[in-house]
């Protein structure tokens, strides 16, 4: 092996892995905070919901997680349009990112909600809770709590997954990777210094997401 | 220009599908034995071995597939190989589901009970013979369902192989789009032939999950 590895010129591109960087924690910020929501909403629809409603929601879960994340990126920057949807590319990213946790976040949070005694919400109703609150404070929350390691591993999956919005040209991290590589042809290092970015990356979050959970549930935390 | 009929689509599609399904094979299979050679060394006493796999695990789970397709493309390519983009893809896909399948099959190792490690080792059982004999054939129970549930992420995985010019099924749908101009239909159709793919192994996961559970089922 004769090749000298040579970092120095990195330094030249730092703006643009800066930039790289900023567009993946932007898309995983948005994508994680959305995609959090529609698992809970889906959640919501398949433990409690209307019975017409559980079959759609059933399917959108199955389909979504038995299909590639980058095919559905695919169909949605490029398939849509023919519908009249058309979005930029940031859109269809944190659109398909939305999509594709919402789907798994649904089944992790369903488990946390089964895992909830009958009782429960007996005894959230002779409280004189509405439902609405008794699903809020006795069911969600503690699942929510029970699930969060789980939670936090999934999001911090679909980060390293956003990897792949690179190929309908958003700007992130890879996208840099890529746009080094091709200005340099170093096109090892440029690979390499990105990937530790993402290895830095993944452990803040899972960090981030460990204190975040600490925060919204202090008064249980206390006790693990 | 030619016009595509629908089956033609189809059928070009089908016949990518099968670089998908044996990339999916073969990166299973390698994965599943270096997977089995990483948990022995992660599950043996010692510190190094342990710490070994503990850093392969986090990197490779913690790093996108597709910078590790990336690596292996180019960083293979520095020691003067000409690397076929399905070397770099097997290769990248082995050692990534190695370190998934490991880390699933540690904690089923961790599920059997502390004191099967103790009663084995006080009857004078070496390391392997206690695996072997033990431990192994209690796990195996635990881990059936998880491994089958992990091959779906192996087969949607494949998808990003197409990013570094592996023609199976992801790189053939863009093909065919940029010949027929039909995207909804084609990447619809793509997506169709993937959940073909990993719905019936999710399933069995599911079903496996719920049949060998029966002993714990009053939990």
């Amino acid at each position: 092996m004769n090749y000298a590895f040579d970092y120095g010129w990195l330094f030249e591109y730092w703006p643009v892995l800066a930039k790289g960087l900023a567009v993946t924690v932007e898309l995983t910020l948005v994508g994680g905070v959305l995609g959090v929501a529609l698992g809970v909403a889906c959640a919501w629809a398949r433990a409690l919901g209307p019975s017409w409603l559980r079959p759609f929601v059933a399917a959108y879960v199955e389909l979504i997680r038995n299909t590639p994340f980058l095919i559905q990126l695919f169909f949605i920057f490029f398939g849509l349009p023919a519908l009249g949807l058309r979005m930029g590319e940031l859109e269809a990213a944190n659109l398909a990112m939305v999509v594709n946790l919402g789907a798994y976040g649904c089944e992790i949070i369903r488990a946390g909600i089964q895992a909830t005694p009958k009782g429960q919400f007996e005894a959230g109703a002779s409280l004189g809770m509405s439902r609405i609150q008794t699903f809020w404070h006795v069911v969600l929350v503690p699942a929510l709590q029970r699930i969060w390691p789980a939670l936090s591993s999934q999001i911090v999956i679909v980060m390293l997954g956003s990897a792949a919005v690179s190929q309908i040209a958003t700007e992130d991290l890879t996208f840099a990777a890529n746009f080094i590589q091709s200005r340099t042809f170093r096109a090892f290092e440029a690979y390499f210094v990105s990937t530790l970015i993402y290895l830095a990356l993944a452990i803040a979050l899972r960090q981030l997401l460990r204190g975040v959970g600490w925060t919204i549930f202090p008064r249980r935390g206390a006790a693990r | 220009m030619s016009d595509f009929t629908t089956w033609d689509i189809v059928r070009n599609l089908l016949l990518a599908a099968r670089w998908t399904v044996l990339l999916s094979l073969v990166s299973f299979i390698g994965g599943s034995i270096v997977g089995a050679l990483l948990l022995f060394i992660r599950t043996a006493k010692g510190r190094l071995g342990p710490a070994f796999v503990k850093a392969y695990v986090e990197v490779f789970q913690g790093t996108p597939l597709l910078m590790q397709l990336f690596l292996a493309f180019f960083g293979l390519g520095l020691f003067g190989i000409d690397v076929p983009a399905w070397l770099a893809a097997g290769l990248a896909l082995i050692l990534w589901s190695a370190a998934f399948l490991t880390e699933i099959w540690r904690g089923c190792v961790e599920s059997v009970a502390r004191g099967q490690w103790e009663a084995s080792s006080s009857l004078g059982m070496g390391y392997v013979q206690q695996m072997r004999h033990v431990i192994l054939p209690q796990a195996l129970r635990v881990a059936i369902p998880p491994t089958v549930g992990f091959s779906v992420q192996v087969v949607k995985g494949t998808a990003l192989t197409s990013i570094i010019g592996f023609v199976e099924l992801s790189k053939a749908g863009t093909v065919v789009t940029n010949a027929t101009f039909e995207p909804f239909k084609v990447y619809g159709l793509v997506a169709l032939i993937y959940f073909c793919l990993c719905w019936p192994l999710s399933k069995s996961s599911q079903i496996l999950e719920r049949k060998l559970n029966v002993a714990h089922r009053n939990h």
